[in-house]
């Protein structure tokens, strides 16, 4: 779907069995794949659509969070919310700039987004009602965004595995700032703790969501793994941030909405672990489909802002071909 | 002889102009023309709040009244904020952002530099600082005003329609108040009156390169520094001080 706007980084490999083979031995010997070396096409695929759809995310996510910079309750906290709505919004454009060595141009990334065409995470289609629903992101959707992303520091396209450093050391200090919030919240009034349990209760499932189909369910797997796109299959990692987060809520006494949440010492060969509830699928793939409680508005917030904003696009370039045309006729009239 | 109580007041007035400012640009976060942007204005309001919370806290130390930076911008009365009308201006287009920002850092650009030689010291400390950050402010918004005013048509129309609204309002950036007057004599803040020609001049420059004209003004628009603000700011406040108005004495 791509290939029409590739700008000449088309690459026009022949993918013989020996070129394939050599793909995957310098894969398999941990060389970063840098954007000017030959690869399948299925490879630039896949990472185009992999690093748009994260990009997309960033960007989407700045809605929802933003959506209480205005209200935040003190000057700190505002302060601390609009630098991290800033930081997701460098997260995408350090995104697109990855995309963009594929041969992909972000106004093009921009266009399949808006149509509806391109896909962002999930979690940014639920609503923010509430000022506890900024640390519950914080807490929850970054942290599992880091679970997500540490891997993919060592994935094997180069810009992408740079990128990937950078973004993390960032999302983990979100993931902090969220906690903490929550912490506060947690140790408040009855009515800020309520406030807390009530968020919490709202994202946890849907973080649980974000990291995707159970393995037996997930279509593209099997060949990103074998790329090292992906180091840990979806199961593994949402084991993982189960793990690492059920026990930061006790220690601030807030508790999951899972019932069947219950420590497991067999598990993860028997370093334990904990079992939890299923998630609710349906759920899953109507949000994924466009069914959720905000995806309309988030579509509709990009386009309002890509549409309100083409008239300054427009300018700028306008402005920036007068100036070269000027500089163009000084020259001529020096000559 | 300035009181201590001039002094803070003075402050804090200066300190509703970057919070309310800060305030409104923040609302472009997400919602701006390109990405590039959706960076840009959280980050300037990012430095006007920084303006704000080193000011409002430093006016609570010389009031002595235990009151708190937060106390300050969250808790007074419509009445009680001494911010400028032009700052409390809703966004209008992006032309009207922009502009209402470069008319304001061209202002506090000079005003920070004259204050580094103020007699208190962490004034100049803050100055130093700000002075830094406003001159972006000012390069920033000073090329999109020449991009849009040397732009497209429908651009160069939106960008005199924004000097046309305005312009009125930034007589109200030179008021001096009697407060004010007494921390000028005391050599601790700047006189606005001197301020004069560098703002001018910023404006001059960039209109010429944009082909905008400065309007002649009938009737400045002014009120803020008295405390009487626009329809506009009630509902500002009410977004600004929900959380404290709606849940009063917690810790956030
Ligand atoms: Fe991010
Ligand atoms: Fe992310
Ligand atoms: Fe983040």
């Amino acid at each position: 779907m791509y290939s029409q706007g590739l700008i000449g980084a088309e690459d026009n490999v022949e993918e013989t069995p020996e070129f394939l083979e050599e793909f995957q031995a310098r894969i398999d010997r941990e060389e970063k794949i840098e954007p000017n070396d030959p690869m399948p096409s299925a490879y630039r695929k896949t990472l185009i659509r992999q690093i748009g759809q994260h990009a997309h995310s960033e960007i989407v996510g700045m809605l929802p969070e933003g959506n209480w910079i205005t209200r935040a309750p003190t000057l700190r906290r505002k302060a601390a919310l609009l630098a991290k709505v800033q930081d997701e919004g460098g997260h995408g454009l350090y995104l697109y700039a990855a995309a963009e060595t594929l041969g992909v141009s972000r106004e093009q990334m921009t266009e399949e987004l808006l149509s509806g065409k391109a896909k962002y995470s999930s979690i940014f289609n639920y609503p923010t009602p509430t000022w506890a629903d900024i640390g519950a992101i914080g807490w929850l959707v970054d942290g599992a965004a880091i679970m997500n992303q540490v891997p993919l520091c060592r994935c094997s396209f180069g810009p992408y595995a740079r990128a990937m450093v950078r973004v993390c050391k960032e999302e983990s200090f979100h993931q902090r700032q969220g906690y903490e919030l929550m912490m506060t919240l947690a140790e408040g009034s009855p009515e800020q703790r309520e406030m807390a349990q009530d968020a919490l209760n709202r994202w946890w499932w849907p973080s649980l969501m974000m990291f995707g189909p159970h393995d037996s369910d997930s279509t593209n797997s099997d060949q990103s793994m074998k790329w090292k796109i992906k180091r840990f299959t979806n199961d593994e990692l949402r084991q993982k941030f189960v793990d690492a987060t059920v026990p930061q809520a006790e220690r601030i006494g807030l508790t999951m909405p899972d019932p069947e949440l219950k420590w497991n010492a067999d598990k993860n060969d028997g370093e334990g672990g904990y079992d939890f509830g299923s998630i609710d699928w349906d759920e899953f793939w109507r949000v994924v489909k466009g069914g959720g409680p905000m995806n309309v508005d988030r579509l509709a917030a990009r386009k309002k802002a890509w549409d309100d904003g083409a008239w300054v696009r427009e300018a700028a370039l306008a402005h920036a071909q007068k100036r070269r045309d000027r500089a163009e006729a000084s020259k001529v009239a020096a000559e | 002889m300035a009181t201590n109580a001039d002094f803070a007041n003075t402050l804090i007035a200066l300190a509703d102009d970057h919070l309310i400012l800060g305030h409104r640009l923040s609302q472009w976060c997400g919602h701006a023309p390109m990405l590039e942007e959706d960076l840009s204005m959280p980050n300037m309001a990012l430095d006007l709040i920084g303006q704000a919370r080193n000011l409002y806290s430093y006016a609570c130390i010389l009031e002595g009244s235990g009151r708190s930076e937060d106390d300050l911008a969250f808790l007074r009365s419509d009445r009680e904020y001494k911010n400028c009308l032009m700052v409390e201006r809703p966004n209008g287009d992006f032309a009207h952002t922009i502009l209402r920002e470069l008319y304001f850092a061209a202002f506090m650009h000079p005003y920070w530099e004259a204050a580094q030689s103020s007699a208190d010291k962490t004034i100049c400390g803050y100055a130093q600082k700000a002075e830094k950050e406003i001159a972006y402010h000012i390069r920033h918004c000073g090329e999109w005003v020449i991009r849009l005013g040397d732009g497209t048509k429908e651009s160069a129309e939106r960008m005199r329609k924004a000097v046309t609204a305005l312009h009125p309002y930034t007589e109200e950036l030179f008021t001096i108040t009697p407060a004010h007057q007494a921390c000028i004599d005391a050599g601790l803040l700047p006189d606005l009156a001197t301020l004069k020609s560098a703002w001018s001049m910023t404006i001059s420059t960039i209109f010429k390169d944009a082909f905008l004209e400065i309007p002649e003004i009938a009737f400045p628009q002014e009120g803020g520094r008295d405390g009487r603000h626009t329809e506009d700011f009630g509902h500002l406040l009410s977004e600004l001080q929900f959380m404290q108005r709606a849940y009063p004495g917690q810790k956030w």
